[in-house]
């Protein structure tokens, strides 16, 4: 019998606990059985799968990237101001903040600092010019933005499709596409890529670009849902990136991720908060029960982890 | 330019440094007017972000990907369910003080099981945790009556010679935490291996609640959060490596004094809350850029 390889099964506890949640959903409210009770599940799940992909690409050089959350606010502050008004000097802003990606990754290279550190700082950055963009919620969605989230695709619910577009993009981007392969081995082995000839910083600058890349598409996407942005609007996304990429099957080092697996946790974690709603769990509680859920998910994969060394000892 | 290579050495000089240029320049500016008035506000604040940081300060010398993201929550809670017990008596704060350091500890341990227990990784254990404890202050919030006892907003707020009780208090601590980390076998341990995380995160993490939530007159559900981002920075800025196993406190007293005088700095220059964000921000990594960083040749 073909034994299923390490990163399938990876993915498997992240896709069950999905599936287990979806169940229970279903099971709490059948209704959401249906073509627009699975877009009002998902739907707030693809910017946050965006961001998650975003987060993963630092993750997958080692570092970490604490700026997420304002970072995409900065950018749905962009959106619904400048790229609907004036939409070239709009993608203009948009260019020049991948870019400070970018340099943030050859800063932190060449300096050798602490991304944390470097990250933090600039999520006062990126939250100053939010608040200096917007001091009060407001502003409007392009249009195109508002007409691509609300799109109603046949037979499968735009959040769906969203993000299974996502989830192949970038696993080809990041699993099959030497580049891909590159960045991951700086997380994994930074000194022999050296030794064979690649250019570290060259390969972080492009690994924190497309990061840059991907947080601006979860603002686009984020302002295309909630139609106006705040400077606030997406502060929770720092850590729900983290978590995601965490419950998803990545890993703090290593080089070791997942894009599918992001995708899912991302989804997981959505899903997570609806369920408690259904479940009429008290609002105080909810949090916390998030929180549970989250560790419940973790302990699982621990088991399953064991069990799996342990057929492998046999 | 031996000198500067030796002081360049020690990385909480920086800290140090960078915190009496702005406050010169903050003096300067407003004529001198306000020496005295800034440096015991410095002083107060600064207090409180120093008694955070030592506690995330233990935490990140463990290791790699040590950071307790809990602080906040566990603030809030410790804070609240201890002005609860107090009740506005002044006889009740000995209890109340006691009560919101076992709710510390009990959370420190809390965070070690499930690192340690279910190998999830620190940021997303206390992730998880601060969420279970954010509910659980919200609960206990009912009816809360938001008021210190006397006694305890007294000494909170009052001096001792012109010194800021709470800043005594943050040096009385600090003192007891280089002890620990420099002097002792235990302290050795947590640099070297970060294997005894157990014990550090007793150690940390109980000592923030209870004195944050006398000064502030009362304990607001978000009074930490804005002390998540403030405890990490702090600790690194004041020199203390990520990657873990150097440790270093000092220079989270610079960064303190740092980072408030900086925000006071650009409020006096009239900045408005966009601008002021952006400049601490830019302040933050150029100070990084400056004393960050191994020495070239190294490693």
């Amino acid at each position: 019998m073909m034994r299923p390889s390490s990163s399938t099964l990876r993915l498997l506890i992240p896709a069950l606990s999905l599936a287990v949640l979806l169940i229970a959903v279903f099971y709490l409210q059948p209704r959401a059985m249906s073509y627009v009770g699975l877009n009002l599940l998902f739907n707030l799940a693809v910017p946050i799968a965006l961001a998650t992909i975003a987060q993963m690409l630092i993750m997958s050089v080692n570092d970490l990237d604490l700026s997420m959350g304002t970072f995409v606010s900065f950018i749905a502050c962009v959106a619904a101001t400048y790229l609907q008004s004036a939409p070239l000097f709009g993608i203009l802003i948009l260019v020049a903040a991948v870019a400070v990606y970018a340099a943030m990754g050859v800063i932190i290279y060449v300096r050798d600092l602490p991304s944390i550190v470097v990250t933090l700082g600039m999520s006062f950055v990126w939250g100053g010019f939010a608040v200096l963009l917007l001091p009060a919620p407001g502003g409007t969605a392009p249009d195109w933005a508002r007409w691509l989230m609300t799109s109603k695709p046949p037979l499968v619910p735009m959040a769906i499709v969203a993000s299974v577009v996502i989830a192949l993009v970038s696993h080809f981007i990041v699993m099959r596409s030497s580049f891909g392969v590159l960045i991951r081995g700086v997380g994994g082995n930074q000194r022999s890529l050296q030794r064979a000839g690649w250019s570290v910083v060259t390969l972080r600058a492009a690994a924190y670009a497309l990061a840059g890349f991907f947080a601006v598409l979860s603002g686009i996407a984020l302002v295309g849902l909630t139609t106006s942005a705040d400077a606030n609007i997406a502060l929770r996304y720092t850590l729900l990136s983290i978590a995601g990429v965490i419950l998803g099957g990545g890993e703090f080092i290593g080089g070791r991720v997942s894009p599918v697996g992001a995708v899912i946790g991302a989804l997981t974690l959505t899903l997570a908060g609806s369920f408690l709603s259904f479940l009429r769990i008290s609002p105080d509680w909810q949090i916390g029960a998030q929180g549970a859920i989250l560790i419940i998910v973790l302990a699982l994969r621990l088991l399953l982890n064991r069990v799996e060394k342990r057929e492998k000892h046999s | 330019m031996t000198v500067l290579r030796v002081l360049g050495r020690k990385p909480w000089i920086w800290s140090f440094l960078a915190t009496i240029i702005v406050w010169l320049v903050t003096v300067f500016f407003t004529g001198g007017a306000s020496a005295i008035g800034l440096s015991q506000a410095a002083l107060t604040f600064a207090a409180f972000s120093v008694i955070v940081g030592i506690g995330q300060m233990f935490v990140i010398t463990l290791g790699p990907g040590n950071i307790d993201l809990s602080v906040p929550a566990t603030m809030t809670l410790a804070g609240t369910l201890a002005l609860k017990l107090m009740n506005v008596e002044d006889a009740m704060i000995v209890p109340g003080l006691l009560v919101s350091i076992l709710i510390g500890l009990g959370i420190g341990i809390g965070n070690y099981a499930l690192i340690k227990l279910l190998r999830i990784p620190p940021i997303i254990a206390t992730l998880s945790m601060s969420f279970i404890i954010q509910s659980t202050a919200i609960w206990s919030n009912r009816g809360l009556r938001i008021k210190p006892p006397e006694q305890l907003a007294d000494f909170a707020t009052s001096g001792f010679f012109g010194v800021p009780n709470v800043a005594i208090v943050a040096l009385l601590v600090s003192l007891l935490a280089w002890v620990l980390l420099e002097r002792t076998i235990y302290g050795r341990w947590i640099s070297a291996i970060g294997q005894s995380m157990f014990a550090a995160r007793m150690a940390g993490i109980p000592v923030d609640g209870t004195r944050l939530a006398s000064f502030s007159g009362g304990a607001a559900l978000n009074m930490g959060a804005e002390y998540l981002l403030m405890s990490i920075a702090v600790v690194i800025i004041g020199g203390t490596a990520v990657a873990g196993g150097d440790s270093n406190v000092p220079g989270i007293w610079g960064a303190s004094l740092f980072m408030f005088l900086v925000v006071s700095m650009l409020n006096t220059y009239g900045f408005g809350a966009g601008p002021r964000l952006v400049l601490t921000g830019l302040i933050i990594i150029a100070v990084i850029l400056i004393a960050g960083g191994r020495p070239t040749g190294g490693r």
